[in-house]
């Protein structure tokens, strides 16, 4: 037995609906480390949300075992927070009311309770806050921010009860290239100050290498663990690394990875006679 | 928390460097009217002058037409007529008491088929068991014509007041019930999933998640029931009742009293309106934070 943060073991999903069944996951094996930061990439359908979503505990496994912290996961818990890419916040409540929302939770209570002396739970809520640079929007309500202020509040609200995992979901999926590199230097500075262990999924080569100290590639059809890749970059990372040449292999060779696993490639042969019927 | 290192925030970097913006060319600034652009603004001022044209309208013709001599007054009285009569009414036929006791009736409907609609509705859209167990049920029991229950619910009930409160509460109930059920299905599987990865047990999801999520829905569902429910009051005053507007509307159909008949009918619709507008008016009070 590993001392590994998260043990995943021989895992398989299987969707069943009316018609037919999906083999959404088959036979996963990872191990993820304490305060690691992994990623998952791989062509939709290759089931990255579903094992995340797996090891969140919102969704059931049918067949294997994953481990956390030795402990097989037993539905959601508070040690492990969730990101989603977006519909998740709570309109009617303003920006410090959804970072405080755990507090209303009596699992959460206890557990904050405990260290209460050290730093009382308005004080973390305030800290997340200026983190995420929202210190002026702490009275506004979602609709009133932007996509990527709203996903900071996201990220603040699953901070708050000092999530040991941290999940997301594609968080970044929906904002714009420029906002996303801010909130990955966020992250990253989150990842540091809270030795939190993440697993981020995404379809952004880019912001996977980025990001993670590995990543793991996952094909569809059904969906598996292609390969895993490290990624060569030390933990300190500004966005220039993305045009180092290490960088920019790693990321050919994953994108060319990806387009094999997907089954989707272009057929340009094809493409050249219909053109010509075309034209 | 070490929270003071500083990191790159979003409202700096969105602060624009540069404003070389060249001049638009001046073709762009000249805006064609946006009035029949598809789902184009109209200012406030056309908004309530089209609204105030919109409502006058058909009094406008109708008065009109009777002004012109085009319809006998015993079928079509004119709205002067009608006027007069709703004064009559009000100074020695009880119309106070007629508003009365039709505002109790539709409340008393209205309020009971809330009363259960709004914890059976929560209960079928949230789950799943419940709604398989309810849901064909109800939707089989709201395509019975309430006004075929009449009879029953004479047999059953009589005559007296439960009767007639009952009838509206039949009318409304079941589809108050699969709307406040919709409603509450419409609530964000995101949102509640991130309260369970915060830990939220089933009560909590439901009273600090789903409730307060679906709430602006809720509140207009019973506004367009509320509605509904008026409309069965007619119906409901067919049970021997000897008081209440729909009473007096069918009572004026026996003596050919075809401007009480107006009247009636416009006392109800006017009636309708307003609660419909303080329901709005509560809407925009109740959730400030809709308002983008």
């Amino acid at each position: 037995m590993s001392d590994a943060k998260i043990h995943v073991r021989q895992v398989g999903k299987t969707f069943v609906s009316e018609q037919r069944e999906v083999q959404a996951l088959q036979s996963i094996d990872l191990d993820i480390q304490p305060n690691e930061f992994v990623t998952f990439v791989g062509a939709s359908g290759c089931g990255k949300s579903t094992l995340l979503r797996i090891i969140a505990g919102l969704e059931t496994l049918s067949c294997g075992e994953i481990l956390l912290d030795g402990e097989p996961i037993d539905g959601p818990g508070v040690d492990r927070a969730m990101v989603f890419q977006h519909y998740s916040l709570y309109p009617w409540l303003t920006v410090m009311q959804n970072i405080k929302f755990c507090r209303q939770l009596k699992v959460i209570g206890d557990t904050v309770r405990h260290d209460g002396d050290v730093e009382s739970a308005a004080g973390r809520a305030d800290a997340l806050l200026n983190l995420m640079g929202l210190t002026r929007f702490a009275d506004a309500y979602p609709s009133q921010l932007s996509g990527g202020m709203q996903q900071r509040v996201a990220i603040a609200r699953a901070l708050m009860p000092k999530p040991a995992t941290l999940l997301m979901d594609e968080p970044f999926g929906a904002l714009d290239a420029q906002t996303r590199e801010v909130m990955h230097d966020l992250i990253r500075h989150v990842h540091r100050l809270e030795k939190s262990t993440i697993l981020f999924v995404t379809h952004d080569v880019e912001e996977a290498i980025y990001l993670g100290s590995r990543v793991v590639l996952m094909a569809p059809r059904p969906g598996r663990i292609d390969s895993i890749y490290e990624v060569p970059l030390p933990a300190q990372r500004h966005q220039d690394m993305k045009l180092a040449p290490e960088f920019t292999e790693l990321k050919r060779e994953i994108l060319a990875r990806i387009r094999e696993t997907s089954g989707m490639q272009t057929d340009l042969e094809q493409l050249a006679k219909l053109s010509a019927v075309a034209g | 928390m070490t929270a003071q290192i500083s990191i790159p925030s979003a409202a700096t970097a969105a602060q624009p460097r540069h404003t070389a913006t060249p001049a638009a060319p001046a073709e762009q600034v000249v805006r064609k009217s946006s009035f029949w652009r598809i789902r184009g603004e109209i200012s406030r001022r056309s908004a309530w002058l089209l609204t105030g044209a919109g409502l006058s309208l058909p009094f406008v013709i109708w008065w009109l037409w009777t002004a012109l001599g085009l319809a006998d007054p015993m079928f079509m009285p004119s709205p002067g007529a009608v006027l007069e009569r709703i004064g009559r009414w009000w100074t020695s036929e009880g119309l106070l008491r007629d508003i009365g006791i039709s505002v109790w009736r539709v409340m008393a409907g209205f309020g009971a088929s809330a009363l259960i609609a709004l914890p059976l509705g929560l209960y079928i859209g949230t789950y799943r068991p419940v709604q398989a167990f309810l849901e064909p049920l109800t939707d089989f029991i709201r395509y019975m014509p309430a006004v075929a229950f009449i009879p029953l619910v004479m047999l059953w009930v009589g005559i007296d007041e439960g009767s007639k409160v009952l009838i509206i509460f039949i009318g409304t109930f079941f589809q108050m019930v699969l709307m406040v059920a919709e409603d509450v299905r419409r609530v964000p599987m995101a949102q509640i999933e991130a309260a369970q990865t915060m830990g939220a047990n089933s009560g909590e999801i439901v009273k600090l998640v789903i409730l307060p999520s679906a709430k602006p829905a809720l509140l207009d569902t019973l506004r367009i029931t509320c509605g509904w429910a008026w409309t069965y009051l007619v119906v409901a005053e067919l049970v021997a009742a000897n008081s209440g507007l729909g009473y007096a509307i069918l009572k004026a159909q026996r003596y050919m009293h075809t401007d009480k008949i107006f009247a009636g009918i416009l006392l109800i619709g006017l009636i309708g309106l307003l609660t419909d507008q303080a329901f709005r008016w509560l809407h925009r009070r109740a959730f400030p934070w809709m308002r983008k």
